[in-house]
């Protein structure tokens, strides 16, 4: 008999009771439904006609090309831009205080409020941003009404949005970074850039880790951004998985949803396991 | 400071000022006009401020909605913090703890609850079922359940950073687990538990999708709805509706100036060390 | 008639009891957002409360569209649906099983006010009734800038033809958009099509029941693409606001006010827009019925009133019917001129409108009093509608598809909802 722990079980039960009712039931529950004909009022069995429904719609591969396009471009963007951004802003220069404080800012406002926001910014021809571009001659496009430029514009919000966070855990990463480091590579006449390359970046793996996780996961699930902005068009030209699963659920159609809600779970888990799996392997290596 | 920093220091602010403060000057100033001039929201500085005007009908809109509103809110991030922080540093500090098969497959969950989107329609015929559907305690477990992936997370590897002999110590001591949990441990825990406090107080004042799904009911309304209720209602009045986007990024704002310089230090320790 | 009467007064009795012993009573009420909804339903129950003070009315709104529906669907679902409710009748009604959810009406004493071929489109399978109107019934189709028409001498067109030939001289001779379009507001982009109806029904007089039992189609049915290509031709012409894509309805209604557009194809609710927005401008504005190839045959698709239901279960369903016999009465019609003015015919009779309507109204009036100009649009004939018509139609408006693709994948889209709901033949 083994005496008893310091670290109880129990101390788990807690949190485990409402995540395993309130989440991981229902997620178990997804699979049935998502195999029904589900509406508010009744769900029949429909096997996997939900399923082939869903790969039958005409804009799904486009849902399911614009979500990892999405979700690359800015977990890219804001990873690049965070680690650029945090080297500048612990660099000793002017001002840094304040504007560590300023790019944080779009983090405090709500998605919708910035979706609203920009939505105005980006009017074709009486938006801001077309307007300060038509002051030095350039004719600003359609930033949300042109279909191949959509997602991209709700994207680079989210980067906006988005890379104060980033930004913020880089700039606890470089914290880690003992000045040991550097001082070492400067007695070798290493460069500003190499030292970049060849100390900043392998030292704040695990802060680079945490930033392309986390961007990657919220990229493929985003829904209110691209909702508050675009609502997934002009016609399906910005859909990505979130917003055609909202669709179908304001629709009425909530097994097809939910089916949706199944595939969605897949993408992520395809693209998400082999990425962590890939960081934690190299971390050991180091 | 050399020149050469003053220099970039100095370049750099106008850049950042461009992309990030013009716009926020925009809602300002937006939110001074009248619905005219509000029409399109452009650079010119308002002919006639009626900031104070705006506010206040903005507040009283629909039997002063937005209070509620706030009212609401906040019970619900102060509840669900609260929930996240005792109940997440429970589980963050037994699965570092603690290295059994058990505590392994729990952390996968853990990762796997932070990935997997909330089946929302399910949830929904769940939270009937137990009658929490509509309320706000239901809301609080709720947010409590999404969040708590992120949390246990920030507190297992932080945890990890605390030497085993401190609890080895109070254990000799002859403390109970949760004496030692209490009083030894979470204590401990400060730096990144304001981490935790600022980044999920920020994303569940600001939530919108979840209580749109799960908290019907105008008695129920929180602020991001009124934005979405003053969207359709305000359709021709952007002043107000901008007025409104300023007025609810209020206690994010005060919550970020209260924590900003606790928030890196926890950052450091939490988040980015494997 | 005597029997009628002795059973309301029993009834009024056994209220004003009820109410007395049960003191004051507060109903639940869910509108939409719309500013006209609200004004509405404040101006109703007040007066209700004015007659019974011991009833009062907590009004909750929800967003419209898509969103509203699933509100509706899910409260109703699980028994959260407030004491009273507006919604849309027809095809959208029957998605709400109303014979399973709805509290029906048949039995109020104004239940012979009202419109016939309004209430066919508010009845369950049963046979039961579920709604009264709330508000007018609505015309679909073009409100025109009358200045531009006069400077140019133009006329009212009566066939698609003539209404090309006008905007093209509108676009030759002068700077006005020939049309505006607001596809920020994506629903707009469908009214070509829906509109379009009148001119479908004139063609193939059985479309809607062949369209139900999946035997016709919008591909294979010439007049029913023909929605389609003229939204297609409307766009290839380069007849629209430059900023389309971004404009909202708000901007549409506010573009053929002030002339920047001569032509806003809109139902006639906007007509309360107009009259909030743009209240000097009204006598600017008129309206014609979208124009089909034969100029005898030219009319007006019309859209039911919303209507107002109560969910089976409600607490108070004598107070929740005493409620819409009294939203079903002139009086109410009466109180509804007041707050919004008038925005189209009302469907219970009894119900006059002033002498003096704004001009866009009545242009629409004439459709309703001449025998055969008016048909109900297709979601009041047949339950299938798909949900992905308005992106559909904002592709087509916007140059990203063609009609007849369009055409294809809204039957698939609408044999997905047929599906779904479990229609037969599907």
């Amino acid at each position: 008999m083994q005496r008893r722990s310091p670290y109880p079980y129990w101390f788990l039960l807690p949190a485990g009771t409402i995540f395993f009712v309130l989440f991981l039931v229902p997620t178990i529950a997804s699979f049935y439904f998502s195999l029904t004909y589900w509406d508010p009022f009744e769900a029949r069995f429909a096997g996997f006609e939900n399923y082939v429904q869903f790969f039958s719609e005409p804009y799904l591969a486009r849902g399911v090309m614009n979500t990892l396009i999405f979700a690359l471009l800015t977990s890219g963007l804001k990873t690049v831009l965070g680690l650029l951004l945090a080297v500048l802003l612990t660099s000793g220069m002017l001002g840094q205080g304040l504007m560590r404080s300023v790019v944080f800012f779009p983090v405090l406002v709500s998605t919708i409020g910035v979706g609203l926001l920009f939505q105005e910014l980006m009017h074709p021809t009486e938006g801001a941003i077309n307007v300060a571009l038509s002051w030095v001659g350039i004719d600003g496009p359609g930033w949300l009404t042109n279909p191949s430029l959509a997602l991209f514009s709700v994207a680079l919000v989210d980067v906006w949005r988005g890379v104060g966070l980033a930004t913020l855990i880089y700039i606890a990463g470089l914290a880690t970074i003992s000045p040991d480091y550097y001082e070492a590579a400067r007695i070798d006449g290493a460069t500003r850039i190499q030292q970049f390359w060849r100390v900043t970046v392998p030292l704040v793996r695990p802060a680079t880790t945490t930033v392309v996780i986390l961007s990657l996961i919220g990229g493929l699930r985003l829904f209110d951004l691209i909702w508050a902005m675009t609502r997934g068009g002009p016609g399906f030209s910005s859909d990505v998985l979130a917003s055609t699963i909202y669709k179908q659920y304001q629709a009425g159609f909530w097994g097809l949803s939910t089916a949706g809600n199944v595939i969605l779970f897949l993408v992520i888990a395809v693209v998400i396991l082999p990425l962590s799996l890939w960081f934690n392997r190299k971390e050991v290596d180091l | 400071m050399k020149t050469r920093q003053i220099v970039i220091g100095l370049i750099s602010m106008a850049v950042f000022f461009v992309i990030f403060v013009i716009p926020f000057i925009l809602v300002l100033l937006t939110a001074s006009k009248t619905p005219a001039e509000a029409a399109s929201v452009d650079f010119t500085l308002p002919e006639r401020w009626v900031f104070w005007e705006n506010l206040v009908e903005t507040v009283q809109t629909r039997d002063y909605q937005l209070l509620l509103a706030y009212w609401n809110s906040s019970v619900i991030t102060v509840g669900a913090i609260v929930g996240l922080v005792i109940f997440g540093a429970m589980v963050g500090y037994v699965l570092q703890r603690r290295d059994t098969k058990l505590t392994r497959g729990l952390f996968f969950m853990v990762l796997a609850g932070l990935m997997i989107p909330p089946a929302v329609v399910p949830t929904i015929w769940l939270l009937q079922g137990i009658n929490l559907f509509k309320t706000l305690h239901g809301m609080v477990l709720i947010q409590i359940a999404y969040g708590l992936g992120f949390t246990v997370l920030l507190y297992r590897s932080f945890i990890a950073t605390i030497p085993r002999d401190l609890d080895e110590a109070a254990i000799i001591d002859g403390g109970t687990p949760l004496q030692i949990f209490f009083r030894v441990i979470l204590p401990l825990l400060k730096p990144v538990t304001v981490t935790i406090i600022v980044v999920q107080a920020i994303g569940i004042f600001n939530d919108f999708t979840h209580p749109l799904y799960y908290l019907p009911g105008a008695e129920n309304v929180t602020v991001q709805l009124t934005l979405y209720n003053f969207q359709s209602q305000f359709v021709s009045q952007i002043n107000l509706l901008f007025m409104n986007i300023l007025l609810i990024t209020i206690p994010p704002l005060l919550v970020f100036i209260f924590f900003n310089r606790q928030i890196v230090a926890g950052m450091t320790s939490g988040a980015v060390k494997g | 008639m005597t029997h009628r009467l002795t059973r309301t007064t029993a009834l009024a009795s056994v209220l004003a009891f009820s109410a007395g012993a049960l003191s004051a009573q507060q109903l639940t009420f869910l509108v939409d957002s719309s500013a006209d909804s609200v004004a509405v339903t404040e101006a109703l129950t007040a007066a209700y409360t004015e007659m019974n003070p011991d009833v009062t009315f907590s009004i909750e709104t929800r967003p419209g569209g898509g969103e509203g529906d699933n509100i509706i669907k899910t409260r109703l679902a699980t028994g959260e649906m407030p004491d009273l409710f507006i919604y849309n009748s027809g095809s959208l009604l029957q998605a709400l099983r109303p014979d399973r959810t709805l509290l029906p009406v048949d039995e109020i004493e104004n239940f012979g006010l009202i419109n016939e071929a309004y209430v066919s489109t508010v009845q369950g399978e049963s046979g039961a009734t579920y709604g009264v109107p709330y508000e007018t019934a609505q015309g679909g189709g073009i409100y025109y800038h009358k200045p531009t028409y006069e400077e140019l001498g133009l006329e009212i067109p009566t066939t698609w033809d003539e209404f090309m030939a006008n905007n093209a001289r509108i676009a030759e001779e002068t700077d006005v958009a020939p049309i505006a379009q607001t596809y920020r507001d994506t629903w707009t982009s469908q009214l070509f099509v829906l509109a379009d109806f009148y001119n479908v029904l004139q063609a193939e007089p059985d479309f809607p029941a062949q369209y139900t039992a999946n035997e016709a189609h919008y591909s294979d049915t010439p007049a029913a693409a023909n929605g389609f290509s003229r939204l297609q031709e409307a766009y290839e012409a380069g007849y629209f606001n430059e900023d389309f894509g971004a404009a909202t309805y708000n901007d549409g209604v506010a573009m053929v006010a002030t002339g920047e557009a001569a032509h806003y194809p809109m139902l006639t609710f906007a007509v309360g827009v107009f009259q909030q927005n743009h209240p000097d401008l009204m006598e600017d504005v008129g309206f014609f019925a979208q124009p089909g190839d034969d100029p005898e045959a030219n009319g007006l698709t019309v859209w039911m009133p919303t209507s107002l239901y109560a969910p089976a279960d409600t607490e108070y369903p004598e107070i929740v019917n005493d409620f819409r016999n009294f939203v079903a009465s002139p009086e109410a019609c009466d109180i509804i001129t007041d707050t919004i003015g008038v925005t189209g015919p009302y469907l219970i009779s009894g119900c006059d409108l002033p002498d003096e309507v704004p001009g866009m109204v009545a242009d629409l009036l004439p459709y309703f009093e001449e025998e055969g100009r008016t048909a109900p649009a297709l979601e009041f004939l047949s339950p299938v509608k798909g949900p992905a018509l308005e992106q559909l139609t904002v592709e087509v408006g916007s140059g990203i598809r063609d009609a007849a693709s369009a055409a294809e994948l809204y039957d698939q889209d609408v044999a997905k909802q047929a599906r779904q709901l479990g229609l037969e033949g599907w």
